[in-house]
């Protein structure tokens, strides 16, 4: 029966004369995000809303399944859009729109009337009044309960009349591309999408580089992280990936230097070369899945060795998070599943029995030093190789 | 240059096969249950290929069940023959290197009350002909044997198996699967004495989802899949026409001149382990020569992962398999690998070579030459 969907969002409301901003981001994500949605829709902003409209069949799930993944939708409202015909058949209206909605009518509720057109006859106290008296009449076994009802019908005298009462809960967040865009160090795990898809409520746009190291890791680890870069662009806009053969690096500090450092020089130069294509791309930031702790190159002083080598900052939206919170969102977005098949990554394989937890930076730097003959072309090699793909939601 | 080296995984299908099940997919289409022509038609090419496959087995053509492949005729050889058996015993003997497809319903069966006998094996991956004399009891319902094992090439006693099971326990069936045996070996199972035999068709050269379960007459079985009664009630479903013509066609083709074929695969197999075994480090599971079969080599190359080793390998258009699957946070060590004794260090080593009767010495030569510069540059890099 909806043929429109009313998208509620709070924060971008408030920000002044950029509000137009917000609010285009908001109907390009909301295009884009409907796209997985079989159907055809139109997506209109109209006195400080924004409304779907169904031009199509449609299924009400998936498409309501498609505004959840939209950053900076609050509430979705199927809405009953209404021609001002008079109260009569606003009346009638209403009573159509309980009846088809609640076939059992053994419940409360309350009318709550806006009047947002003021030249209107009737203002909102009268209107709630003669509503709901209306629907007294028409279902005997209706109650009003002004302050608990079960079913809180919402009708607002617009251009046209909007008819309402069920809110799904947006994700809230801010539209993606309203804050710039970052750099995500995504691995094949569970960690790192999260932490992409927790950077892309705040509005950010997402680029990501994978370390991939033929023939230590297969073309099916590879492969995971596309898909899982494909689950956060459903949420993220399209994602570009950046995949880099680090191989010939890992080798070569495998080589030069003490192996329980292998893992966090490795992290120096993966965070060198993101910060590479993120200069490339306009990137404000770059962004991981670490979190105190968590594994030996997480400790503080491993984070703190690591950052030293990046100009741009390091977000970390999982810094305060137990891996337990961590797998709940990774199961929410649904990536989940595909984190955790066993493919060997490029972080593990060559990983010490007992890495440094406490890397001291003097210590770190000079071990690097042992690589300056080869590092600077290794690294320039792995940036010009690497590989550039586009990820975006698939099309329903 | 590229050699396809897994042909114990799948092998490609040959091109006339693949034709004939390309016409009966678009042209003679029919159900052979159908009543008129088309059906009659259909029926035909099934009724064919039973006796073209019949007749390298010795064996009469309503011996002969198609299934959906390996996988389905070992699950039905277990599950349908132990189902019509159960009154006699509760015990059932099998190998400690089967295939999952039977090692997985012998633990179902477990479940269900039934006592399993998994027979090991000596180094080379073989049973010890004792260890099944002395597990063979009246109680015993179904021997079911490797005869080929998938994974190292080792080849068991089948034969001497039978004249055991006949003197010591002649209630019981005896199953073989020969998913790896099969286009391998000529194999007569009335003479052997087997009344079950597991046969996967796209392992030799024809497609995949098709292959038979060779039943002996008047063996003791029951269908798992029930339906239409087609296959007179064995194996329901409308008969994979398409699959099963192409089967027939693979299978004739590869018995055709096929000791000519066989002994050039043993050729190349010496000769493939007598110069992989020169690079340092590399030893082989199973044994050499005619006591394994002629189309599988498993090396350890110490030092050097399955994995690493199989992608290096895939680098240079090498394409084999790993022998266990292993990873840094799943280790899954095969349980053939285990069962042969092979050492702690080695179990992450093996790789599986596999060639069919079109492999080439070039090919071999190839993949040889890739060996002989990776082994030693990837042994440098090891996880310490």
């Amino acid at each position: 029966m909806y043929k429109s969907f009313l998208i509620k969002y709070a924060e971008i409301a408030i920000k002044g004369k950029n509000r137009y901003l917000f609010e285009d981001a908001l109907v390009g994500q909301i295009k884009y995000a409907l796209r997985a949605a079989e159907g055809e829709f139109a997506v209109r902003r109209l006195q400080g809303r924004i409304y779907v409209d169904a031009l199509s069949d449609y299924d009400y799930d998936e498409v309501i399944e498609a505004l959840s993944r939209v950053f900076g939708i609050v509430g979705i409202c199927p809405v009953v859009l209404a021609e001002d015909e008079g109260f009569d058949k606003l009346a009638e209206d209403v009573i159509a729109y309980m009846d088809s909605v609640y076939p059992d009518k053994r419940m409360t509720f309350k009318v709550n009337a806006r009047r947002a057109r003021k030249n209107y006859p009737m203002n909102s106290m009268e209107l709630n009044a003669a509503l709901g008296e209306k629907i007294l009449d028409a279902f005997p076994e209706i109650k009003v309960d002004v302050h608990h009802p079960s079913v809180l019908l919402c009708v607002e005298i617009r251009e046209k009349i909007n008819i309402y009462s069920t809110e799904i809960k947006g994700p809230g967040g801010m539209p993606v591309g309203t804050n710039g865009r970052a750099m995500l160090l995504l691995s094949g795990g569970i960690d790192s999408p999260v932490a992409g898809y927790m950077i892309a409520k705040r509005g950010v746009a997402i680029d990501a580089t994978y370390f991939h190291a033929p023939p230590y890791t297969s073309e099916r680890a590879k492969q995971k992280v596309v898909d899982l870069a494909k689950i956060l662009s459903a949420y993220a806009g399209p994602v570009r990936l950046h995949v880099v053969n680090f191989t010939e690096i890992q080798l070569y500090i495998y080589e030069k230097c003490p192996h329980e450092e292998l893992t966090i020089l490795m992290r120096r130069y993966m965070m060198r070369i993101a910060e590479h294509f993120a200069g490339e791309n306009k990137c404000l930031g770059l962004v991981t899945g670490e979190s105190i702790g968590q594994v030996a190159s997480q400790t503080m002083q491993s984070l703190a060795a690591t950052d030293a080598v990046c100009r741009m900052p390091v977000y970390r939206p999982l810094i305060g998070f137990d891996k337990s919170e961590i797998i709940e969102i990774s199961e929410k977005i649904g990536a989940y599943e595909t984190s955790i098949q066993p493919f060997e990554d490029c972080c593990t394989i060559f990983v010490a029995k007992h890495p440094v937890t406490k890397p001291n930076l003097n210590v770190i730097e000079r071990s690097e030093q042992r690589l300056c003959e080869k590092i600077d072309r290794l690294v320039q090699t792995a940036v010009e190789t690497a590989e550039h793909i586009r990820v975006a939601a698939e099309e329903g | 240059m590229k050699a396809y080296l897994d042909n114990a995984a799948t092998t490609k299908c040959r091109k006339s096969a693949a034709d004939l099940m390309m016409r009966l997919l678009t042209e003679d289409y029919g159900n052979p249950s159908s009543l008129h022509g088309m059906g009659a038609a259909a029926e035909d090419y099934v009724k064919e290929a039973r006796k073209k496959i019949a007749k390298t087995l010795k064996a009469e053509e309503k011996e002969i069940v198609f299934t959906s492949g390996g996988t389905e005729s070992n699950n039905l050889a277990v599950f349908g023959s132990v189902e019509a058996n159960k009154r006699a015993g509760n015990h059932i003997i099998t190998t400690s290197i089967e295939h999952a497809s039977v090692f997985l319903p012998m633990k179902r069966l477990e479940e269900m009350g039934y006592r399993v006998t998994y027979l090991p094996v000596d180094a080379s991956g073989v049973i010890l002909p004792d260890a099944l004399l002395d597990a063979l009891s009246e109680e015993t319902i179904l021997v079911s044997l490797i005869q080929v094992n998938n994974e190292i090439g080792s080849v068991q006693p089948i034969r001497k198996a039978a004249e055991m099971i006949r003197k010591k326990a002649p209630q019981a069936v005896f199953h073989v699967d020969a998913i790896q045996a099969y286009g391998k070996f000529v194999i007569h199972p009335k003479k052997l004495g087997v009344d079950l035999l597991s046969v996967s068709g796209h392992k030799i050269c024809g497609p995949k989802g098709s292959g038979f379960l060779y039943v002996r007459d008047r063996t003791k079985i029951k269908p798992v899949i029930l339906g239409g009664g087609q296959q007179k009630g064995m194996r329901s479903g409308t008969e994979n026409v398409p699959a099963i013509a192409a089967l027939s066609e693979a299978v004739q083709k590869t018995y055709e001149d096929f000791e000519r074929k066989t002994e050039r695969m043993y050729q190349l197999r010496e000769y493939f382990i007598r110069e992989v075994t020169k690079i340092a480090g590399v030893t082989i599971n199973g044994a050499a020569g005619k006591d394994a079969a002629p189309h599988i080599v498993s090396i350890n190359a110490e030092g050097v992962r399955s994995e690493v080793l199989l992608h290096s390998l895939e680098e240079q258009g090498v394409y084999v398999s790993a022998g266990s699957a292993c990873s840094s946070n799943k280790p899954a060590a095969s349980r053939t690998l285990l069962a042969i004794g092979l050492k702690k260090e080695l179990l992450e080593t093996a790789v599986r070579f596999s060639f069919c009767q079109d492999t080439t010495k070039e090919e071999i030569d190839y993949a040889l030459e890739c060996l002989a510069k990776i082994i030693p540059f990837r042994r440098k890099f090891t996880r310490k």
